[in-house]
């Protein structure tokens, strides 16, 4: 068993708005391995993203702000560290790769300084070696002509080149853990393969972890070591990628394996879950998929459900389907 | 009928074109804006007379010969000489090294007080941004020229050296002018520093200070520029106003303003107009070149501008 490399443990992060407190991320606990691929699966606006980014310590304040849990990374707590400890690890030993790659390059830097800036920076490289290492980068993911585009600017890339390059700028230090939200979502399909593909070279020639943040799942099949589903703000189940696919227990998790389009199958209509996710405002103290679910109970409405293992021991999930104590209500 | 489509050959012709850089974009509009290249002309032209015109002058600056005082334009003082009979070409080219210098440095210390600190209010916001932008409206509050004036007057107490004077000028002006161009730099500020690169360069572990000077202040510089040209202007009329004045820069050292102080004396005004033309087109000519380079840098450098 390889060791663990983060550790969430009950971390909440609530965002402040007029209307009330935002539970974005309510009591997540999840660990990623290293060299490991993690897949956080979830629909829009569940917490995914705000999971990574309370890892990295971007969670602007206000209105958001970690108000409890820890995030342990290599046994210390990333919450607990000063602005300069955490500037420290931040782009050496984690690394991000954002959703949109077309505004996440600087307009008016080249590449090079943009790949280089890391390297000069948490390396201790100087300008030279920097350049050579830079090339080297702009090789690995994959853009021939690694000098000519060490001097173009952002506008003369394409978005897929762009993406490679946010890659490349954060491999730049080796990082154990490489954060990717939504990498592909601004990418047309066929890139998406390339990156995708890239990536999954990227870590068996690294062995760097990766926490993937994503809806697709047919990206969670093909990337994923271990899967983290999200739903409102928290965790509802989380197995290995094969256990997950081959015997899903919660009723969202089912339905999102249902709703996806099955290849060489006439589909009138493709499934969808019923309902819309709750208005993530002062939710209450209960399952919060109890509306949408087809398999609700009573005790669904009033009381979590807790978050644990029923058969396999790595599959845990939360869901009063699997408790004896449902029947006690 | 049959169509013939000939096979698709690779065009041994197309070379693939040198990728623009933002410069040379920017660089490419400006050539082709006919007024901003004939401000440019002019500016150089000036500079070039002003720089190296005064080694081809047979005189020098101290030379005063009152048996030529007051001639109008003739064959051996081109412009005429003024009442010590002294040179007015040679004089008008001496003052002209120091208005355009000063209006050069000036900006340069408008343009570093000015974008350092709007950086500052504007990438850390709240009370930085508050304290710093209040302290730009008092600055804006005060009417600049009665501010000049005593300044100058203060320095003429303080009997400073007519040639280390204008160095004390250039500061003063430039102190002066830091507003508009920390307010600019500030407003740009908060946009660019909620884009997505910048909370890239947070992922990245970047300091403050590297974000500040290195990502987001390239981004204002086509502002910067276009404000500091057009500064480089205001700064030259205020040593005038000043110099005309009698408190900027004083004689024996010439300036473009207190040459045409020249014509605060009736005689002289009506009379011997050659005592005060010259500078004045000077100031004219200088000033109008550099306002149409600025309109036509900030023409070239809108980048919604897409030609």
């Amino acid at each position: 068993m390889a060791k663990d490399l983060v550790e969430f443990r009950n971390l909440e992060t609530h965002f402040q708005t007029p209307a009330g407190i935002v539970k974005a991320v309510n009591n997540v606990s999840f660990k990623i391995r290293e060299g490991e691929t993690l897949c956080v699966v979830g629909e829009s606006g569940c917490g995914k993203s705000v999971t990574a980014m309370s890892l990295m310590g971007l969670i602007e304040s206000p209105p958001g702000k970690i108000v409890g849990g820890e995030i342990l990374f290599e046994d210390r707590d990333l919450l607990k560290m000063s602005k300069r400890e955490l500037s420290l690890i931040r782009g050496k030993d984690i690394a991000m790769i954002f959703q949109e790659p077309m505004s996440s390059l600087n307009p008016v830097l080249t590449i090079g300084e943009q790949i280089s800036e890391p390297l000069i920076l948490h390396m201790l490289m100087d300008r030279k070696s920097a350049k050579k290492r830079a090339i080297e980068l702009i090789n690995l993911v994959g853009i021939p002509r690694a000098e000519k585009i060490f001097d173009s600017y952002p506008h003369e890339l394409s978005g897929g080149m762009r993406q490679r390059i946010m890659i490349a700028i954060a491999l730049s230090c080796d990082p154990k853990l490489l954060i990717a939200d939504e990498p592909t979502t601004a990418l047309d399909v066929t890139i998406q393969a390339q990156i995708l593909d890239l990536m999954r070279d990227i870590k068996k020639q690294l062995k760097t972890s990766i926490m993937l943040i994503t809806h697709d799942l047919g990206v969670v099949a093909e990337m994923a070591d271990y899967v983290v589903v999200m739903y409102a703000g928290k965790v509802i189940e989380e197995a290995p990628v094969l256990e997950l696919f081959k015997n899903p227990q919660h009723p969202y998790t089912k339905g999102l394996l249902k709703a996806k389009p099955i290849i060489n199958q006439v589909q009138e209509r493709l499934y969808s879950i019923p309902g819309q996710v709750p208005n993530p405002i002062e939710l209450g103290n209960n399952c919060h998929f109890h509306d949408r679910c087809e398999f609700c109970m009573d005790i669904c409405k009033v009381k979590a459900p807790p978050f644990k293992a029923h058969e396999n021991q790595e599959h845990k999930s939360a869901c009063w389907l699997y408790e004896e104590e449902r029947e006690v209500l | 009928m049959s169509a013939s489509a000939s096979p698709i050959t690779e065009n041994t012709n197309y070379r693939p074109k040198a990728v623009d850089s933002p410069w040379r974009t920017a660089w490419r509009r400006f050539s082709r804006n006919r007024l901003a290249v004939i401000g440019s002309i002019l500016l150089v032209l000036m500079f070039i007379i002003c720089f190296i015109g005064p080694f081809l002058s047979p005189y020098s600056l101290l030379d005063y010969n009152l048996k030529f005082k007051n001639l109008p334009p003739n064959s051996s003082y081109w412009l005429g000489t003024d009442y010590l009979g002294r040179d007015i070409l040679l004089r008008m080219m001496l003052a002209g090294r120091i208005s355009l210098l000063v209006g050069l440095v000036a900006t340069v210390i408008s343009v570093i007080i000015g974008s350092s600190l709007g950086a500052f209010a504007g990438f850390y916001g709240k009370k930085v941004d508050t304290f710093i932008m209040r302290l730009a409206d008092i600055f804006m509050a005060l009417p600049s020229l009665p501010i000049l004036i005593i300044m100058g007057v203060v320095l003429s107490d303080l009997q400073i050296d007519p040639k280390q004077r204008i160095y004390y000028l250039m500061v003063i002006i430039g102190v002066l002018n830091w507003t508009t161009i920390a307010r600019l730099v500030r407003g740009q500020m908060l946009t660019l520093r909620e884009q997505e690169f910048m909370q890239a360069t947070d992922a990245l572990g970047l300091r403050d200070r590297r974000k500040i000077f290195k990502h987001l202040l390239p981004n204002t510089i086509p502002v910067i520029i276009v404000t500091a040209t057009l500064s480089v202007a205001g700064a030259i009329l205020s040593e005038s106003a000043l110099s005309f004045l009698g408190v900027g820069v004083i004689p024996p050292q010439p300036s473009w303003g207190n040459m045409i102080s020249a014509a605060n004396n009736l005689i002289d005004f009506s009379k011997r107009p050659w005592l005060w033309i010259p500078p004045g087109m000077c100031i004219l000519i200088t000033t109008v070149a550099i306002n149409l380079i600025g309109d036509g840098l900030r023409d070239a450098m809108d980048p919604k501008m897409k030609k």
